[in-house]
């Protein structure tokens, strides 16, 4: 296979000072020149930061490369090299094959020039041949359903009908590459989905595609490899799923794993106290993502301090990102009947593939008595753990062959049956 | 060297090849680099976004003239309505010299050429900034705009020539031989329109001053460019001093064409031609050494 991206030490060096200074004005440069020929060695103070450090990558033909950090890790700057926009300061990348852009939806549109005006405008903007726009034409309005409109002026077009129609342009360039950013984060659900459904179909068909976004389901179930800028610098690449999962952690989650070395500051009472938790996969490896199909266990360690206490047991409450509470689970075993004997235990809570719909996933874990009607605990710890729950989207989870999003607290596979009457 | 190149190897045969089959296609490779400290103009590149160039023309010709009632008259109306005042104030009460043609006509053979200049230096001038969606987003060369802007308001001057050849049969003035010279001194003005053009359009993205600066600028440029006036009435010396100005020789190289008024002075005539030249090639290296900053500071 041979390879459509590759970039060598990309950096890109902003000066803040030279940005501020940006919308400056004639008077003021001549000023500090004057200041410069006055003070002969008075250099102007510029503070630099780094948007893009060394960042080198091959991307292979067809790959679909998701790129993920959070705001001003340098992702648009990317982009902006890749798509030329703004010139490298050192490094060196090479682009094999067209190259098309989707920085934004709706570049170049005119608010005078009415929708068939606009679609050739655009088009051409973005890199497509006269021919070519001619022959998609109507499928673009189609597509955009705005057929009764085609020669009223953009301006009289509700906000919607706009995105539309730069939408339905864009997506019928039909490039080698594209590069995409951040185009889902306009645009109401339906919308969203067709972007998703269109970039779906450009992958399916071999293109490349680099893609930029906020949107971490997007980006898994899109994305065969992603990176995650930091500060300019990839700190982490690999198969889209790990790479999420590892953002997810660092920004919202609680890590996969944590321990309490220290028995006297960990958390519990006299009577039980946390040692460690984790979230395991099925060879009881650490695990930040896990498959949606394959069942996920929470490890907790913990340490009975003393005879003589009520009987203790281990529990767990299940969270999604949303904060709903999933479920709350005791472990139900009878050795928990009896008063447990000092010493240290560890459990591990396994639950079931095909349950947790995807996203990310947090555990509180206690130790607990039963103190009828409540629980009580003796030892705990909220937000102990998180991992991500993903669905690698071959088929035999409970979506199916389907993409988009599946709502839901819960996801199991059902047996489902059918009657023919 | 450019700041970034295309080239564009053969791989595969360059069948007649669908989009949707990228095999059988010209391999583009694009490589990216540094901004280069001495950039040069990629011609091959600017033919490859040739279509682009006149989608950006006819999009400004489209969009000049909407949502205003007497529309596209605009054109011929502006140069018709500067001759009948220019005629009142410098042709009656000044008595400007107008080489022994009628001053209206005079003042008008002028104003074409020169209202060509002044709109296409305004309208170029502004043209990266009043297009900072399309420079932040997507990839052209960005020479286009203010390519495209000194293309527009030919279409202007073609209008309002309608009404000169009017108003050569009313007065009974007719074209010399030299009217075959005439589109040589157009294309002088439209030369120099874009070398000040790609100047100001690139200085504009830094400092927006300059887009005050520019109404006042034509308005002195006006007058030392033989409009009102004809610059064979000056002394010599201060003729050789206005040909570095290339709007005297295009406007005195038209007037001999279309009115049969006397040549323009070949010696001064050349250094117009070498100050074009000198026009052209410092904006056009000044853009190209702004160029890959444009997105970071517009």
């Amino acid at each position: 296979m041979s390879t459509a991206i590759v970039t060598e030490e990309l950096c890109k060096r902003y000066r803040i000072g030279e940005l501020q200074s940006t919308y400056g004005t004639l008077r003021d440069s001549l000023a500090a020149a004057a200041k410069r020929l006055v003070h002969r060695d008075h250099r102007p103070h510029y503070e630099e930061i780094w948007a893009l450090r060394d960042v080198s990558l091959e991307v292979p033909e067809g790959q679909v490369l998701g790129v993920i950090g959070r705001n001003g890790a340098g992702k648009s700057t990317l982009l902006r090299i890749l798509t030329r926009i703004t010139t490298p300061t050192s490094g060196r990348a090479e682009i094999h094959g067209r190259v098309g852009s989707l920085l934004e939806v709706g570049t170049g549109f005119h608010p005078e020039l009415t929708g068939r005006e606009n679609v050739f405008l655009n088009g051409s903007v973005l890199g497509m041949k006269q021919r070519e726009i001619q022959g998609k034409f109507d499928e673009i309005v189609e597509f955009a359903g705005i057929e009764q409109f085609v020669d009223t002026p953009v301006k009289r077009y509700s906000s919607g009908m706009s995105v539309r129609l730069a939408f339905a342009v864009a997506a019928h360039l039909e490039p080698e590459i594209l590069l995409v950013d951040e185009v889902l984060a306009v645009g109401d659900a339906e919308f969203q989905r067709r972007c998703l459904g269109r970039m779906e179909d450009l992958s399916e068909s071999g293109r490349t595609v680099v893609f930029v976004s906020h949107q971490m389901q997007a980006v898994s179930q899109l994305c065969d490899r992603a990176i995650l800028l930091e500060r300019g610098r990839v700190v982490r690449d690999g198969p889209s799923g790990e790479v999420v999962a590892h953002y997810l952690q660092t920004v919202g989650g609680a890590g996969s794993s944590r321990s309490w070395p220290d028995l006297a500051t960990a958390p519990g009472d006299d009577l039980a106290r946390l040692v460690s938790v984790r979230v395991v996969d099925e060879h009881g490896e650490t695990a930040d993502a896990t498959d949606v199909r394959r069942p996920v266990g929470i490890e907790i360690g913990f340490r009975v301090l003393r005879t003589g206490g009520p009987a203790v047991f281990p529990k767990i409450k299940v969270y999604n990102a949303r904060r709903n509470v999933v479920f709350n689970a005791l472990d139900t075993s009878s050795r928990w009947r009896e008063p447990s004997s000092p010493g240290e235990y560890v459990s591990t809570a396994w639950i079931p593939g095909n349950l947790l719909n995807e996203g990310l996933v947090t555990i509180d874990v206690g130790i607990c008595s039963l103190n009828a009607p409540k629980l009580h605990p003796h030892a705990g710890c909220v937000d102990a753990v998180s991992f991500h729950v993903q669905d690698e989207g071959e088929g035999d989870s409970a979506r199916g062959l389907f993409t988009g999003q599946l709502q839901g607290v819960v996801r199991p596979l059902l047996e489902w049956t059918t009657d023919e009457r | 060297m450019a700041d970034t190149e295309l080239e564009v190897r053969e791989r595969a045969p360059a069948l007649a090849a669908e989009p949707s089959q990228p095999t059988q296609r010209v391999e583009r490779v694009t490589v990216i680099r540094p901004a280069s400290r001495w950039p040069h103009l990629d011609v091959r590149e600017l033919w490859h976004y040739r279509e682009l160039l006149g989608r950006l023309t006819w999009r400004d010709i489209a969009v000049r003239y909407k949502q205003t009632s007497v529309g596209v008259a605009w054109a011929i109306l502006q140069p018709f309505l500067t001759m009948v005042v220019f005629t009142f104030v410098f042709g009656r009460f000044a008595n400007f010299p107008s080489k022994d043609v009628p001053y209206p006509i005079f003042v008008y053979s002028a104003l074409l050429p020169w209202t060509y200049f002044a709109s296409s230096v305004a309208l170029a001038s502004s043209s990266l900034v009043a297009n900072r969606g399309l420079v932040t987003k997507v990839y052209f060369p960005r020479v286009l705009l203010p390519l495209a802007g000194v293309t527009v308001p030919i279409v202007d001057f073609l209008l309002a020539l309608t009404v000169l050849f009017g108003m050569m049969a009313w007065f009974s003035v007719w074209p010399s031989a030299a009217l075959l010279l005439a589109p040589f001194f157009l294309a002088m003005a439209v030369g120099a329109a874009f070398g000040v053009s790609l100047f100001l359009s690139a200085l504009t993205v830094r400092y927006r001053d300059v887009s005050y600066a520019i109404p006042f600028l034509l308005q002195i440029w006006l007058f030392l460019s033989g409009v009102v006036y004809a610059i064979s009435a000056l002394p010599e010396r201060w003729q050789w001093v206005l040909a570095l100005n290339p709007m005297t020789t295009v406007i005195s190289g038209f007037q001999w064409g279309v009115l049969g008024t006397e040549a323009p002075e070949l010696g001064q005539s050349l250094v117009g031609v070498a100050a074009t030249l000198v026009f052209l090639v410092v904006g056009l290296s000044y853009f190209r050494r702004s160029e890959p900053k444009f997105a970071d500071t517009i």
